[in-house]
């Protein structure tokens, strides 16, 4: 039986919290390798996917996309049909889980567009936890439907002001709730970030995106993808999709960041596309590339999408990149939101702006690809939450 | 200057907490050698960091204006040299979170500190599990004296036993005991498991144990020094001088009442 697992990717990674918080981390641990030698939790994990997420999520053909763009052909998986609109509600059911194996009662969660607010406000419901989703004011106000999902589920969203105001903020509120409940809360984190185990145990969790996409695009297509693309924020839907492929080594692997208004504005969220502020530092628990100043201070960050709008990068990430195993790139607001329309007019499908990324990424490598050359895009999300921002910005009438 | 050990002959001390850079540079150098000359014991000297996670609202403040204030990790160790310079013989710990440290390089960070005179350092973010590289940094770079400067184990409410007996085994100058589950800031009272939690610690080791977090009053103090070897003080001792006109007397008031309490 496994005791414990690596606390690190290559340097990336670790355990830097304060000593409050490393029993909790260690029990959590523990918990989790229990849980996924345990086959009676498995299949209640399994069962919960199928039958109230909706999985296996289908993945769909993207013709009229493909035909625009002239070159390789683009099949999307479609996370944004997963109950409650985002790949985030794998994770959250995964650790809402073993919240209950844990014998704990409540949840803490942060969030930034609000996808996995909503996500873990569903799971607590269904499984009988109290849930307080911390949100920064910035997000509050450009992710307004996601507030009122959560609040509808019965969760409590309390508003952050400290710092900017967004994802960032809203992690340091939920660890310090943490660290005063840490006896009966769990931190339900929702990305592949923060200290060990959360980033191996979210990818575990997040897995299961691409353990189907490599089932369902061998069936459509006859083989392997040539190309996968993902939007990286913390970089859990990215991390969850390339597991399955990480050991088909002839498939390209591309995370897309936010580049916001563009790397040279210093507007922007891209901790691997602006070497001077993007470093090597620890920040939230975890050793990984960070945006920040010359003195080790945070960087504000900036992108159009709520859930890319953060200083880090999950850890796994940082190793891959570093292995280079998978590359990364990024995408202006500007991009994305072209993208978002594009995909809208094409295929019908409203990408979350955060989604949109990875499909401009698309938009720019397909017509340099060949017709039999496949793109896999993980369409991480549903745009809904976006239309306020979207239609404003497009000028489209309300 | 006092060697670390030498401080804890009389017990229980006082160690007040105090940012550089708060309310702005040269009064938070004026206040640390006011809280020195007037009953202090340690201080921790605080390095402001943009996330402190482990911080209360009033630190959290407290560190965002000196970070206004243009406070930087060389301009932080600038002040306290010229602490030295103005005859503070007391040990000064710089206590900050890691990604700064990091930032300016941990051996250079380290011989820096060795350098200006410094004891100690407490980094609330980085546990037992990932002190490694720093303690290496830390052998490699001893002061004048050819001692290692310390990085101080941190003990919480919640550490267990056997953990506890792992975090001290080699533990230098003293044990930061964390009160409670939480993060700094005052609180109303003595939390009623505080003795339990310290004699577990003592049982472990022989190394001083301060207490730290939620200690708001001199009362506090003094219930907490009956029991522990040191007292640290942070978010009270910057209520009391950022609320005061004259900050430098505030400090002297300050440390002239809570150490009067611990007397």
């Amino acid at each position: 039986m496994t005791t414990s697992l690596p606390t690190k990717f290559g340097p990336y990674g670790g355990q830097f919290v304060p000593e409050t918080l490393m029993p909790a981390l260690i029990e959590l641990e523990s918990a989790f390798i229990s849980a996924q030698e345990d086959p009676e939790f498995q299949a209640e994990f399994d069962k919960l996917m199928t039958s109230y997420v909706g999985r296996p999520t289908p993945l769909t053909y993207a013709r009229q996309l493909s035909e625009h763009l002239g070159g390789a052909q683009i099949y999307l998986k479609r996370e944004d049909l997963a109950h409650t609109g985002a790949h985030k509600i794998n994770n959250a059911l995964g650790q809402a889980l073993l919240v209950k194996r844990m014998g704990k009662k409540r949840i803490v969660a942060e969030t930034g567009a609000g996808q996995h607010g909503v996500a873990a406000a569903t799971a607590a419901t269904l499984l009988g936890l109290e849930c307080v989703v911390y949100m920064g004011t910035v997000d509050i106000a450009r992710q307004k439907p996601n507030v009122f999902r959560m609040r509808i589920l019965g969760a409590e969203v309390r508003p952050v002001t400290s710092g900017t105001k967004t994802l960032k903020d809203a992690i340091n509120e939920a660890i310090r709730d943490w660290v005063t409940n840490v006896r009966d809360t769990h931190y339900l984190l929702g990305s592949a970030l923060g200290p060990h185990p959360y980033p191996t145990m979210v990818r575990t969790f997040q897995s299961v995106i691409g353990s189907e996409a490599k089932v369902q695009i061998k069936a459509e297509t006859g083989s392997m993808p040539d190309t996968i693309i993902a939007c990286v924020g913390g970089g859990s839907n990215a991390i969850g999709i390339f597991s399955g492929f990480i050991d088909d080594e002839n498939v390209e692997l591309i995370g897309v960041e936010a580049g916001g208004s563009g790397i040279s504005s210093g507007k922007h969220a891209a901790r691997f596309g602006d070497p001077s502020k993007g470093r090597i530092g620890v920040i939230h628990g975890t050793r990984t590339f960070v945006l920040q100043d010359q003195d080790g201070q945070i960087a504000d960050t900036h992108s159009i999408s709520a859930g890319l709008d953060y200083a880090a990068v999950g850890p796994e990430h940082a190793h891959l990149r570093d292995l280079e195993r998978a590359s990364y790139t990024y995408a202006t607001d500007e991009e994305a939101l072209e993208a978002f329309s594009l995909l809208c007019k094409t295929e019908g499908i409203i990408p979350a702006l955060e989604s949109s990324h990875a499909v401009a990424e698309a938009i720019k490598r397909a017509p340099k690809m060949r017709k039999d050359q496949v793109i896999l895009i993980n369409l991480s999300g549903r745009g809904d939450k976006d239309l306020d921002t979207v239609t404003d910005l497009l000028g489209i009438e309300k | 200057m006092i060697d670390l050990d030498k401080a804890f002959i009389k017990t229980p001390i006082f160690m007040p907490y105090f940012p550089i850079g708060y309310p702005n540079i040269p009064t938070s150098i004026d206040v640390i050698e006011a809280l020195a000359k007037n009953g202090a014991d340690i201080i921790e000297v605080g390095l402001s960091f943009s996330d402190p996670l482990a911080d209360g609202p009033v630190i959290q403040k407290a560190t965002q204006k000196a970070l206004e204030q243009g406070i930087t990790v060389p301009r932080a160790l600038e002040a306290v040299a010229e602490l030295r310079k103005r005859g503070v013989t007391i040990p000064l710990i710089l206590m900050g979170y890691y990604n700064p440290i990091l930032a300016y390089g941990l051996e250079n960070f380290i011989s820096e500190a060795a350098k200006i005179g410094i004891n100690g350092f407490i980094i609330p973010d980085l546990p037992p599990e990932e002190a490694g590289e720093f303690e290496t940094a830390a052998k490699k770079k001893p002061n004048r004296k050819g001692s290692i400067l310390p990085l101080i184990r941190m003990l919480a409410p919640t550490t267990p036993a056997d953990r506890m007996a792992t975090i001290t085994k080699d533990a230098q100058g003293f044990i930061y005991l964390v009160s409670v589950t939480g993060v700094t800031g005052e609180r109303k009272e003595v939390p009623a498991e505080l003795p339990t939690l310290i004699s577990q610690v003592r049982a472990q080791t022989s190394v001083p144990v301060c207490v730290g977090f939620g200690i708001s009053t001199p009362a506090h103090a003094k219930a907490v020094g009956a029991i522990a070897d040191g007292v640290i003080v942070g978010t009270a001792c910057i209520r009391a001088i950022g609320k005061s006109n004259n900050p430098i007397s505030a400090a002297k008031d300050f440390a002239i009442e809570f150490k009067g309490a611990l007397l």
